[in-house]
């Protein structure tokens, strides 16, 4: 006699009838450790098991670095259009447009400013999730504008580099940001206004080639993959086995190419620990 | 001479004049009116096949094995002027990356350029003309040195994309273009930036920033080679000549997107059917612009070189 007695065969629920886990409850970390969102949020997008820094967006950067998450965005209307009529197996307009729906925001970048820690501060934040944080002619004239805000009101200026590279669908025109955004920086240095460029995971080709490389300081988080040929194209080319870590930070940290690197908890504190060392004053607590 | 393959009724028309004029030669039978007829035909195919070319050609054509490379305009627009400088001063000397001092009449410049080899042994030497970071110092280096003294710089590119090397991410090659990008922008002499063959990506905007940015008629220039456009875009290495058509790569296109500001001519079928008339088109397009540039202030010079790229970019709101 067994204690229980199943009255009916197997699973008698339709598929349509399945009782899902509310989408975004919980977060699985690589490495497969489970974590609550909210906790997750709790803690900076850092996976409290095992450290682990998640990709995240502007806003999430945004509110971890403005002061009770107030800021200014600027030129929030910036949009891209088709200069090329570029088409490849979908139009770039259908490509935008759904990139758009999905994301809930214009381009690959937004620009904001704000109070960090009491100081007005200039940042410039990719999108991964745009095209895949891809640099065309909006991401480039964004940041430009935002370098042109903080040479107007003398305020240092921050980009959180997120991106595959430049947008192929505007081809030349999104090779020229390289030197467009560069220009910009040229002016600020000249001006002498700090500019602190933060890589996060992923910063290759076109960004690693031009601002993400040319901070007063460049830092980034534990384990961000920083390259300028992405480590597919490195592996075909090369036809070797790439060592292991390879374009991490730490491999960057470790070749001479970052000045440190912090984990997010820290971020705010070193970014302005930093921009009071080098403008020599007084240190915010 | 080497023929591409939509150039092939060309080399068919020309073996048969060869072989008209052979039988002339050879027996008593009047050919001439034969003979001219196929030079005709002949002209008539070459106008047809050259002033149609597809994007995707041009691009065969700015990689043609016989097509003049950096060091053969250099030292035919310089004579026996060129020095060579090597070096970066703190790691090795980058083949793939050239440089030095030449006259042009009474003028001074700064050369730089990527350089391709010829055959097997000097490709590779040449590491197909791709350069590593100290390549780009390199660069750096002179371009430095020649602001210093007041030489006006010249650049030429022809490049299939930096290096994607293991040890070239090591050295810093996306910090080492962005190095050069930004202090280009601001040198304090003129910079006239030539592309002679390929112009791809950030591995030729690493040199390539300038006052004066010419492209000769056969060449492209863009932010990816047609073929990797393709794999990325199509998942597929069959669409380069759509992804050659839609990037909007060539001179014409580049003109008119106001990306580069003129296109130097070149002969009937391309540079390497008359290297002689295709230096003489570099060196007075080089000649031409630096007097145009020549009397600026170093202030009036960076200022409009910054607010030209500055301007570039389509966008709305």
């Amino acid at each position: 006699m067994s204690w229980f007695k199943r009255k009916t065969k197997g699973i008698t629920t339709t598929t349509e009838e399945k009782k899902d886990t509310p989408k975004g409850l919980w977060y699985k970390s690589p490495t497969g450790k489970i974590v609550d969102t909210e906790e997750l949020e709790k803690n900076f997008y850092v996976s409290p098991e095992d450290g682990y820094h998640v990709r995240i967006g502007s806003k999430e950067y945004f509110e971890i670095l403005f002061d009770d998450n107030k800021f200014k965005e600027l030129d929030a209307s910036l949009e891209s259009k088709d200069p090329l009529k570029f088409e490849d197996t979908k139009k770039y307009p259908e490509r935008l447009k759904a990139a758009q729906s999905k994301t809930k925001l214009k381009d690959a970048v937004r620009t904001a400013v704000g109070k960090s820690k009491g100081k007005n501060l200039v940042v410039a934040c990719m999108d991964f999730s745009f095209i895949g944080g891809s640099m065309g002619s909006v991401v480039g004239e964004k940041i430009a504008r935002a370098a042109d805000y903080a040479l107007k009101n003398k305020l240092p200026l921050m980009v959180i580099s997120k991106s595959g590279g430049a947008r192929m669908m505007e081809a030349a025109l999104s090779l020229m940001q390289l030197a467009k955004t560069s220009v910009k920086l040229a002016q600020l240095a000249d001006a002498g206004l700090p500019y602190i460029s933060l890589c996060t995971d992923p910063t290759t080709g076109g960004t690693t080639a031009s601002f993400a490389m040319l901070g007063d300081i460049n830092i980034s988080e534990p384990g961000a993959l920083i390259g300028f040929a992405g480590p597919r194209i490195v592996r075909d080319t090369t036809g070797k086995e790439l060592p292991e870590g390879f374009q991490t930070s730490e491999f960057l940290l470790e070749h001479g190419f970052l000045d440190f690197i912090t984990l997010r908890k820290d971020l705010k504190n070193k970014v302005n620990q930093y921009l009071d060392l080098i403008l020599n004053q007084p240190l915010r607590a | 001479m080497e023929y591409l393959e939509f150039e092939l009724p060309i080399k068919e028309l020309e073996d048969q004049l060869q072989k008209c004029k052979v039988i002339g030669d050879e027996s008593e039978v009047d050919v001439t009116e034969t003979c001219k007829q196929i030079e005709k035909k002949l002209a008539a195919t070459q106008k047809d096949i050259y002033k149609n070319m597809t994007p995707w050609q041009r691009v065969q054509l700015s990689r043609h094995p016989d097509r003049p490379y950096t060091l053969d305009h250099i030292k035919a627009i310089c004579g026996d002027s060129f020095l060579e400088l090597h070096g970066d001063r703190s790691f090795k000397d980058d083949k793939a990356m050239i440089g030095g001092l030449g006259k042009i009449g009474d003028q001074s410049f700064m050369f730089i350029g990527q350089q391709k080899g010829f055959n097997t042994k000097t490709r590779q030497y040449r590491n197909f003309g791709m350069a590593n970071p100290e390549g780009y110092r390199k660069a750096l280096r002179l371009m430095k040195s020649a602001e210093k003294f007041g030489i006006p710089v010249v650049t030429l590119l022809d490049t299939p994309g930096a290096y994607p090397g293991l040890e070239a991410e090591e050295r810093g090659q996306g910090e080492a273009i962005a190095r050069n990008i930004l202090e280009m922008t601001r040198l304090k002499v003129p910079v006239i930036t030539i592309v002679i063959g390929e112009g791809a990506s950030g591995g030729a905007l690493g040199i390539g920033v300038g006052d004066r940015v010419l492209m000769l008629e056969n060449t492209w220039y863009s932010v990816i080679s047609p073929e990797s456009c393709s794999s990325i875009l199509w998942r597929s290495w069959e669409y380069k000549e759509q992804a050659a058509e839609a990037l909007k790569l060539t001179a014409s296109d580049m003109k008119k997107l106001k990306l580069v500001d003129s296109i130097i001519k070149e002969p009937l079928g391309g540079a390497h059917r008359d290297r002689e008339k295709t230096f003489k088109s570099v060196s007075d397009a080089i000649v031409k612009n630096y007097e145009e540039l020549k009397n600026l202030s170093p202030k009036d010079l960076v200022s409009q070189r910054m607010e030209k790229y500055a301007q570039m970019g389509v966008y709305k709101g």
